[in-house]
């Protein structure tokens, strides 16, 4: 049995094989390989004995999944109104302009991921960006390069 | 565990007085908040330090260092409250922790310098009771966060947690809980206003079992988050309202739903459960009294439509969260097609407060059909961002200047934003209007689940209007066509807008789609997605004129119809824009006046920000042709001494 589908029978057993907890068993294989492999759906469609074509529309509709592999580090720009009316969109420019990658697109190097979010309330210290998991407040171009530049 | 688990009212009581008296009222406190927003700010950090210094100190048996949910003044992170004497430090960062542990708590020395400073009088307030922002409110559902660890239920239980619980079970029918939430005409939290008490009997009386109850924590709306710091900071008054609820409706199944966006959320409630298990307040033969309620929590997988009821409903049966048809409501059938009574989380937490105080007092709050508080989150362009809690009717004038502070920067207010992307714009002449469910509504906006974001002259309406779409067109679901469609054909028409293409005859279309999306779209998302640009239509006409007519933006946003270029006469030649431009479009250099190739020039409006205020020679222009740049190699004349 190879590490996919290990994986996914641990995942699928600890809900008991309820086909209900599917966008569950999804999102924790999601935090485990930072992407949904397509041999990974298959698995889950094999083992919890739900159409493949299900699998997909349920991964394809949530924005949490991806089925792309990500960079090693991702940076997310929150685009909630309160960071907009804050400047938001000149922050996303910047970034993707310092990186050369545009919003969901990874460095050819994979070494970032850039994604927008909906809001990530913490409204108060918009405009914000996210890099694994950190989270800075209204960042320079000089502190950007910093940041980038630390996460290696 | 099951050395902790609670058999009956009275050993919950003892539970209480135990708490209390292992409790030395004089010992003091340093609450940390360590809400999400706080968090980014360090709190964890500043906790972690507190705690070692009282440690190494050997202040441990005075001295308790907790950190709680959210306290509301996000804008001051990390917000630092020392009980009992409720002395409120702001924006604390780790390096002045050594000092309030020596002076504040070591000499009883208030430090000066961490206090809120009223910016009209310049005078220091010592106490959280004495600061504007907090005094101007009416914090009951959220008012307890301050005093509470939300991974410790014994905090809860030790400020009268599960009382309601525990009386609602041992003395009280689940009629007359029903009738007591019917009275107190609580209306539902999450921004539709239908009366939960209705809500419940119809669950209550549709047929069919099981009957399932569910929390909607699944905050969509951006520039809202208090039910993620509710649930974050107080999860057990959450479930303490569900498990009531439960009882009056006569269901033993529930479901908490979180975005997964939430991870600290999703941690404490998962923690309070376990918890509250633990102590036999959950799970089976509940305070040995004989209710039986279980609970799961479902993490969200990031779908705005999610909120929706009938489709938060298929999200939870593992499908795609699309909105179904409402011929039937969900309350008679919804999940697996059984009765299901979905509230917000706000409105759960209200309960234990209704139960308790009783529905007359409930009713003495608020104004006509809309009674009780409301949270909202009042973010944006205002001084005092953060979480406020006022009875329902209070003006948006007193909420954004009594209590937010008025606009940041001594800007001038242009319009708030109420209601999330399903809300409108109300402008400045509005101000006077009281916030509840039916004032805003009549204002072509809605009070929705609460986000209220403040907007100043440096906001462009038509793009607003164009962002809200954006927003609604990236999250329709695309089941049906006037949604699907007539979000595309909006945003397509607000580009052209926003980049110099608009024609005559733009908004008459504009107004077209959005009523055909209003009247036959099938839920909620599509019907209300064009009220932001409905309410600038309505308010902010001429922006949209200026747009399409003249090519120019007013407020000077869109970057298409906007110019950059530097004031030779103001150029003091200290080459920071020079260094920060991403596109390298400024010239010039030491001593030379700098001035940007417009060819190159991106609008990024970089060079704008970063010009000090004190030279501003940065001009941001609409509208009106550039000045010709100044023939290469001017050099900057300084005045003498500057």
């Amino acid at each position: 049995m190879n590490q996919v589908c290990k994986t996914v029978k641990r995942t699928v057993g600890g809900y008991q094989g309820n086909k209900d907890m599917l966008i569950q068993i999804l999102l924790g294989l999601q935090n485990k390989f930072g992407w949904l492999s397509s041999e990974t759906l298959r698995e889950v469609s094999k083992q919890l004995e739900v159409p493949i074509t299900r699998v997909y529309q349920i991964a394809s509709y949530y924005k949490a999944f991806s089925l792309y592999p990500k960079g090693r580090h991702i940076i997310t720009v929150c685009m909630g109104t309160a960071c907009q009316v804050r400047g938001a969109a000149r922050l996303l420019d910047r970034i993707s302009t310092m990186l050369d990658i545009r919003p969901s697109e990874t460095s050819e190097d994979k070494r970032f991921t850039l994604e927008t979010v909906n809001c990530l309330g913490c409204c108060a210290l918009g405009p914000v960006v996210v890099l694994d998991g950190v989270y800075y407040t209204k960042p320079s171009k000089e502190a950007l390069e910093k940041i980038f530049e630390s996460a290696g | 565990m099951s050395n902790n688990r609670l058999a009956s009212p009275g050993e919950l009581e003892k539970l209480r007085a135990a708490i209390l008296s292992r409790r030395n009222p004089n010992r003091r406190v340093v609450t940390v908040c360590s809400g999400t927003g706080c968090q980014s700010y360090g709190a964890k950090v500043v906790f972690q330090k507190f705690a070692a210094k009282v440690r190494s100190q050997g202040l441990e048996g005075k001295v308790e260092v907790k950190a709680t949910g959210c306290h509301g003044f996000c804008e001051k992170g990390v917000v630092v409250i020392i009980l009992p004497e409720e002395i409120c430090y702001l924006s604390v960062k780790p390096d002045d922790v050594s000092e309030i542990v020596s002076r504040t708590l070591g000499k009883k020395e208030i430090i000066e310098r961490l206090l809120y400073t009223d910016p009209n009088t310049g005078k220091k307030k010592a106490k959280e009771s004495d600061i504007p922002f907090y005094n101007n409110q009416n914090r009951i559902i959220f008012g307890n966060n301050k005093y509470i660890d939300p991974k410790n239920i014994e905090d809860y239980i030790s400020l009268g947690g599960y009382g309601a619980l525990s009386r609602a079970l041992s003395e009280m029918t689940p009629e007359q809980v029903l009738e007591e939430v019917k009275r107190a005409n609580l209306r539902g939290r999450g921004g539709g206003g239908f009366p939960t008490g209705m809500k419940w009997e119809e669950t209550r009386n549709a047929p069919g079992e099981p009957k399932y109850v569910i929390v909607n924590c699944d905050e969509g709306d951006p520039g809202a988050y208090m039910d993620r710091s509710l649930m974050e900071g107080n999860p057990h008054s959450v479930i303490e309202g569900l498990v009531t609820g439960a009882y009056a409706i006569g269901s033993h199944d529930g479901f908490i739903y979180v975005r997964q966006e939430y991870p600290l959320a999703c941690e404490n409630v998962e923690i309070a459960l376990k918890q509250a298990e633990e102590y036999g307040l959950m799970g089976g033969n509940i305070l040995g009294l004989g209710f039986n309620f279980k609970v799961k929590v479902h993490r969200g997988a990031g779908a705005f439509v999610s909120g929706e009821s009938s489709a938060l409903m298929s999200a939870i049966e593992g499908k795609v969260g699309e909105p179904g048809l409402k011929y039937i409501h969900t309350a008679i059938q919804g999940v697996k097609d059984k009765p299901t009574c979905l509230c917000n989380v706000e409105t759960w937490a209200n309960i234990p407060f209704i139960i308790n105080r009783g529905a007359d007092w409930f009713n003495s709050i608020g104004t006509e059909g809309n009674k009780g508080t409301k949270i909202f989150s009042l973010v944006g362009k205002v001084n005092n961002t953060g979480l406020v809690e006022v009875p329902m009717g209070m003006t948006l004038k007193q909420i954004i200047y009594d209590i937010g502070g008025g606009i940041r920067d001594g800007k001038k207010f242009k319009g708030v934003q109420t209601g999330g992307p399903s809300g409108g714009i109300i402008p400045e002449k509005y101000l006077d209007t009281p916030v509840d469910f039916d004032q805003l509504t009549k204002l072509g906006s809605m009070m929705g689940s609460g986000g209220m974001v403040v907007m100043d002259e440096d906001t462009c309406m038509v793009d607003m209007a164009r962002y809200f779409i954006e927003f609604c067109c990236g999250e329709s679901c695309g089941k049906c066509i006037p949604c699907r469609e007539g979000l595309r054909m909006l945003r397509e028409i607000l580009t052209d807008i926003c980049q110099g293409r608009g024609q005559e005859g733009d908004i008459e279309e504009i107004e077209d789609i959005a009523e055909v999306m209003k009247e036959a779209s099938l839920c909620a998302l599509g019907q209300t997605a064009a009220n932001p640009v409905l309410t600038t239509l309505k308010y902010f006409r001429e922006e949209y004129e200026a747009h399409i007519n003249e090519k120019r933006c007013p407020a000077k946003v869109c970057k298409d119809l906007i110019n950059f270029y530097i004031d030779p006469e103001k150029c003091q030649a200290c080459i920071i824009c020079l260094k920060n431009c991403p596109v390298e479009a400024i010239n010039g250099g030491k001593d030379l006046v700098h001035w940007i190739d417009q060819e190159k020039c991106t609008r990024c409006g970089t060079c704008f920000e970063v010009c000090p205020p004190r030279f501003s020679a940065v001009i941001r222009s609409s509208g009106e042709p550039v000045p010709p740049p100044p023939p290469e190699g001017t050099r900057v004349v300084r005045k003498k001494g500057g």
